[in-house]
Parts: structure tokens; sequence; C-alpha cells
């Protein structure tokens, strides 16, 4: 590891050093079926991202406006209630309505293969199914998910 | 259990075994792996012989089939008697879907209902909330009021089938409407058999449907216990439940020790209710996973028997035999599904199923293979009753009774299993108990570091997934899914502002107010709730009455 020093450094060459990346893990509806979310958010935590959990049974209304007071820049929703195909779009457009579409919105639970299309059409960048590892999900935020201006 | 001398000669022979003929072997080629463990991590030996049961007390540990402390078995002839009951969990759409697939099961030889209601349900909202929307009928079915109920049961005698429900939060309104379309059916109250689920604490430890705050909650619950003691005295009126805590990711010994736990919180209500032990302990039953790891759930079975007995006559001096007994429903590992060639789901249950079969289990739910792509369709479903009858009746295991016992490994991980669970209530008991340790989310965080845990052991393939992590295909052949149709919401939407419209809205008001009212003293609430069924009151309006005087509930999103 670098040491406190050599890290201040690094940062003083640049202009404006760039902030950690900040994700929202959010669990809409109502299915309690939280093993996933609370691992990815600790997996994402651990890779050096900084995460926010919204909990458990929100509504689109309540994670768009967790998204922008914690003036997140990716939000993954976990959903294994079948009830994605009604809520993950109603979520992209609060965050619209926010001006915050600008926000990469990915996901993953139960979700048939079917479903998936659909759902990317209405504005879910990626959807994950099971059996993705851990390093899978921290390497997609890391390439897709950048500081919003 | 056996002579001194002898075992002391099979240890010497065991450890001539270790270092001549084993040593030998693995010095030309290594075991496959550097440790063997269980699911839940726990290491596990080469082999295990007589030398682990130098100590081993027969009857203490064991004894016989019914005879306390039941580690064999709670009847006398098991399976020789009746064969376990095959109690597959089903509901999806509207009440007219559920009672048709209730009617399908029934015709293919299931033996007990099992129902699953939808999330709005589950946690007291009605179906034209706002909080429904999108949920409506997706992951069981849809009860709004007493109407939807007597749908859901038409043509099925209450007094022939036993029903289990799935319902925690607003068990106590949900069994109110059970009762009252018993009443119109005419079918006495103390002829009603069956099960609510009503195991609060583990909502807040895993399974996360809850409408009140822990200390309503447990009100709640002991005002079932004594209502039900005194009028429906066939009713288990708590499933105290592991099933969930596995899913969310415990070992096998959290889930026994946790549930455990819970069931001493249940039982240490009841009697500070002032309820006699032994009037409601024997109706409390419990419900456990089958998981993948074969032996670790024989031996988490024969384990949870033997503690139960224990804690119930040592800790609480109850005196009746059937308060000592732990009976328990048992479902296959959901968790343990496998998107990725999902006809090989048939395989895993088919083996979790007989886990719990030479566990000695009272009841059965065998998962369907595509469960973890949607609810199950009748195919599927069909497959995996089908299961449970082809142990029952083709592979032997339903012949003798407690056929496990005396194995070394399982007699070995069973002690082990009783020891670690008994550190664990320990600690609890020192926080004051289960629903102080859930106030400090004590299990809940043990359980999400168990599966953070695993899913790294997972993705650094030290635990291996078939399909997922080795023998993986890259084209996956599809298979059908059951689709709930987005209209069942509309049409259920409907019903209830019917119902609304209906009913005699100055009687309901006056059964809401007098709910409000009894809930601020300790007056007993199932009659209540009883007559603001009769009247339709919907769950949605019982649950908001309440609220105004018990309060929410919020996750505290620890991760």
């Amino acid at each position: 590891m670098a040491s406190a020093a050599a890290r201040i450094k690094e940062t003083a060459g640049r202009k404006k050093p760039e902030r950690k990346v900040r994700i929202l893990i959010g669990k809409p509806g109502l299915d309690g079926h939280d093993r996933g979310a609370k691992i990815i958010a600790r997996a994402l935590r651990d890779a050096g991202f900084e995460v926010i959990y919204t909990g458990l049974h929100q509504t689109p209304e309540m994670i768009a406006n967790a998204a922008s007071q914690e003036d997140v820049d990716g939000i993954g929703l976990s959903i294994l209630s079948g009830a994605h195909n009604s809520l993950l779009p109603r979520i992209v457009a609060r965050l619209r309505d926010k001006k915050m579409g600008d926000v990469v919105v990915f996901g993953g639970g139960i979700i048939p293969d079917d479903d998936i299309p659909k759902l990317k059409k209405k504005g879910v960048d990626r959807v994950f199914t099971p059996g993705t590892t851990l390093q899978e999900i921290v390497d997609y935020v890391r390439e897709r998910v950048r500081p919003r201006k | 259990m056996y002579d001194r001398k002898k075992v002391r000669k099979i240890s010497e022979d065991k450890r001539r075994w270790e270092t001549e003929t084993l040593a030998r072997v693995l010095s030309r080629s290594p075991e496959r792996q550097s440790r063997f463990s269980t699911v839940s991590d726990e290491e596990i030996a080469a082999l295990y012989s007589p030398d682990i049961m130098e100590e081993f007390d027969y009857g203490k540990q064991l004894s016989f089939p019914g005879e306390y402390p039941y580690t064999r078995g709670v009847q006398p002839t098991m399976y020789r008697g009746r064969l376990w009951t095959m109690r597959q969990f089903a509901g999806y759409g509207s009440a007219e879907d559920t009672n048709a697939r209730f009617k399908f099961l029934l015709a293919q030889g299931q033996t007990g209902l099992s129902t699953a209601f939808h999330f709005p349900t589950l946690m007291g909202y009605d179906s034209d909330s706002p909080r429904a929307k999108g949920e409506v009928g997706k992951c069981g079915v849809a009860i709004d009021s007493l109407k939807d109920m007597e749908i859901l049961f038409e043509g099925i005698p209450l007094d022939k089938v036993t029903t289990s429900m799935t319902i925690n939060g607003p068990a106590a309104m949900i069994f109110a409407m059970y009762l009252a379309v018993a009443e119109k059916q005419g079918v006495p109250f103390d002829k009603l058999g069956g099960t609510i689920q009503n195991d609060i604490l583990k909502e807040y430890i895993a399974q996360h449907a809850w409408v009140f705050p822990p200390d309503p909650s447990m009100r709640i619950i002991t005002d079932i216990i004594a209502y039900c003691s005194d009028f429906v005295p066939k009713w288990n009126t708590i499933s105290i439940s592991g099933y969930h805590i596995r899913e969310a990711g415990s070992t096998a010994v959290q889930e026994l020790a946790f549930t455990i736990a819970d069931g001493i919180a249940y039982v240490q209500a009841g009697i500070d209710a002032g309820v006699p032990v032994d009037k409601f302990a024997p109706r409390l039953s419990y419900f456990f996973n089958a998981h993948v790891d074969f032996f670790e759930e024989i031996a988490k079975y024969r384990a949870a028997r033997r503690m139960w007995a224990r804690i119930m006559k040592e800790r609480f001096k109850a005196r009746d035999e059937n308060s000592w007994k732990l009976r328990f429903h048992t479902q296959t590992a959901g968790c343990t599904l496998t998107a990725q060639q999902p006809m090989n789901n048939v395989v895993r249950v088919a083996l979790q199923a007989l886990a719990a079969v030479l566990g000695g289990t009272q009841s059965l739910h065998t998962n369907s293979m595509d469960e973890t792509l949607a609810l199950p369709t009748e195919h599927a479903a069909t497959i995996a009753l089908r299961t449970q009858q082809i142990i029952a009746e083709e592979s032997g295991a339903a012949n003798s009774i407690d056929p496990m016992g005396g194995s070394f490994l399982v007699e070995k991980l069973t002690d082990e299993m009783e020891e670690k669970a008994m550190a664990y209530i320990a600690k609890i008991d020192a926080m004051g108990g289960m629903v102080n340790a859930v106030k400090r989310g004590y299990p809940q965080r043990e359980i999400a570091d168990a599966a953070f845990h695993f899913q790294r052991l997972v993705d650094a393939g030290a635990k291996k997934i078939v399909g997922v992590n080795c023998y993986e295909m890259q084209e996956e052949v599809p298979i059908p899914l059951l689709k709930i149709d987005e209209a069942v919401e509309k049409r259920q939407v409907a019903r209830t502002r019917e119902v609304r419209r209906k009913r005699n809205s100055k009687k309901v008001t006056s059964c809401l107010d007098a709910l409000k009212e009894a809930s601020l003293s300790n007056a007993n609430l199932m009659p209540l709730l009883l007559d603001a069924a009769r009247e339709y009151a919907t769950l949605g309006e019982i649950c908001d009455a309440l609220r105004e005087t018990m309060g929410t509930y919020t996750d505290p999103a620890m991760f």
C-alpha cells in the first residue's frame, strides 16, 4: 500500500483530485431478500467505492430521493419479487425527473432473460443474472461508472 | 457405549492405519484438497470411527423413537406408521388461480395445503395501495379481505385438510379471515388443523416482511397463543423457522441456534403472558431448511430434536411429553438452485429431500427446478411432488427409523452441532434473549458475515456449484416459465374496491375503532380481529388502524 505522503504527492499534481465513485445499492419493492444486495454492497465497499445502502422496501420515489441526496454516480438495484418490469423503469423515470438521467442504473435478482431487453430499452444499463461473481460486478462498476460532473 | 478397552484398541489400530496404510498412499498421491469442509465450512475428517464414541451414552444421547430426548424421532413408528405430510407451498395470482393449483395438487396425492401470499399481503398492504403497484399476485396469492379468502378455499373442506399459511407480520389478521371462512363452511374451530408461521423474530433476522416493531409484534403473538389454546386447540400457533435464516446465508449451526433461540423467546413470552407452558408448547412446531450438505443437514435435525427436548424439560420445566417433542416441516434450499442448467435442480432437490427424510421430518416441501427464475409451472411443481413420492415409495428410506443413527460421522456431527448451537444460545441469553439480540442486530450481522464468506469461497472456487463455477455450458437450454398476467392486479384492485362498496362501512369503522382501543390495553386482540374479518374489513385497513397505535418498523439497512 502506498504511504499517505506518497498518495498526497500523487494527487498533488492533478488540478482536482477525482472523488470516490458513489454507489447506491437499492432494494425496490416489498420483497425481503437482501442477501445479494448486502453482499454486493460489501464487495463494492471493499473494492474502494463509497457505498450507500437504502435498506428494504423502497418505493421508486424513495430510491430517487436517496440518489439525489447522496449525489450518487451509479445505482445497483436488487429485486427478487417479480415486480422488476414495473419498478425498475419507474426508478429510471424518477431519476430523469430529477435531472439525474446520467446516473448509471444496473440491477440483478430473479429476472428472466426475456425481460432483460425490455429493461435495457427503458434505461437499465445492465442486468446481472444469478451466478455472477462479485468480481464481475466490481469490474463493471469500475469500468462503467464515473463521478458525475 | 463401547467397551473402553476395545475402543482404545480401535484407537491404536486407527493410528496404525494412519501411519502405515494411509500415509503410504498419501505419499504417492495426496488428497484432492488441503482441507475438506461442509457447505457451512466446518472441517470434516477423513474418517470417523468408534473412538469418538468412548464417552457416548446411548440412553442419554439417543434413546428410542418417541422417547426423550427424541434424537431418533418424535414418534415410535415414524414413517412405518404414516409417511410425512407432502405439503407443497403454492400461491400465485388471484385467489381463483391458487384455488385451482390447490385442487390440482390435492388431486396429485398431496396431503396438506401450504399457502404463499404475495408481498403486499405479507407486509399488511391492500392490493390497491401505492406500495403494492407491480407486486400483485407476483410472488404469491393476493389476499385483501375475507372475500378473497372465501375464494381461496372454495370447495376445500377445512375440516378435511390441514392448511399451513406462511404469514408473519399480519398473521393474526389472516388467521382471523381463515377462522371466518371456517365459520361460513360450518366447521367448528376445534376441528381445524394447520399452522400459521407467525414467527416474527426471524422476519427481523432474515425474511423481512413485518408490519409492527418487535415488542407489539410479540404481544400479538402471545394473543394468538392464548386464543388458540382456548378455542383452536389443534392449531399450530407458531412455525419457528430456520428456513429463511439459512436462505439469508447463515451456516447450519447458525440456523439451528438462532431458530431455537427464537423458540425460547416465544416460550418465555407465552409464560410471561400467563399461559401455562404445557398448554401451548405442544402446539409450537419448527421449520428447517434442507440444504445441500447431506450429512450436516441430517445431523442438524437430530441435534434440533435433542436440544429442544432438553430445553423444554430442563429450562422451562415442561411436564407434558408433547411439549418436549420438536416436530418440524422442511423445505429444500431455494438458494442452492441454479439458473444455469435448471434441470440439474431436480437432482439437488432430491438429495436435499432425502436428507430431510433421513432426518425425520414431519412434513416436506420440495422446490421446483424453475424457482430461481420464476414461480413454478404446474409441470415443474409436479416433478417436485413426485420426487417426494419416489423417496417415500421406492427408495426404502422410509422403512427403518433414523437409519443414519449410529453412523460415526453423523453422531459426531450431531454432537458438535448441538455444542456449537448451545454456545450461540448462551451468548444470546447473555444479551437478554433474542428480542434484544435482534434489536442490536446481532443475528443479522452474523448471517451477513457468513453469507459474504460463502460467496467469497464460491468466487474463489473453494466451494463448487455445478454449472456456475464448474462444468459450465455455453448454450443454455431454456425451460418454460410461469408468467403472472398483469391483468391480475387490475382485477384484484377492482374486487377489493367492490368489497368496500358493498359492506356495512359503519360496522367496519366501529370494529377498527374497537381494535385500536383494545391495542392500548391488555385485551386479547383475536376476537376483535375476527369481528373485523367477518365485516370484510380489509387487511390494509386493519393493519393501518393498528399502525396508528403500535407503530411501524423500518430496516436498519446494515451491510
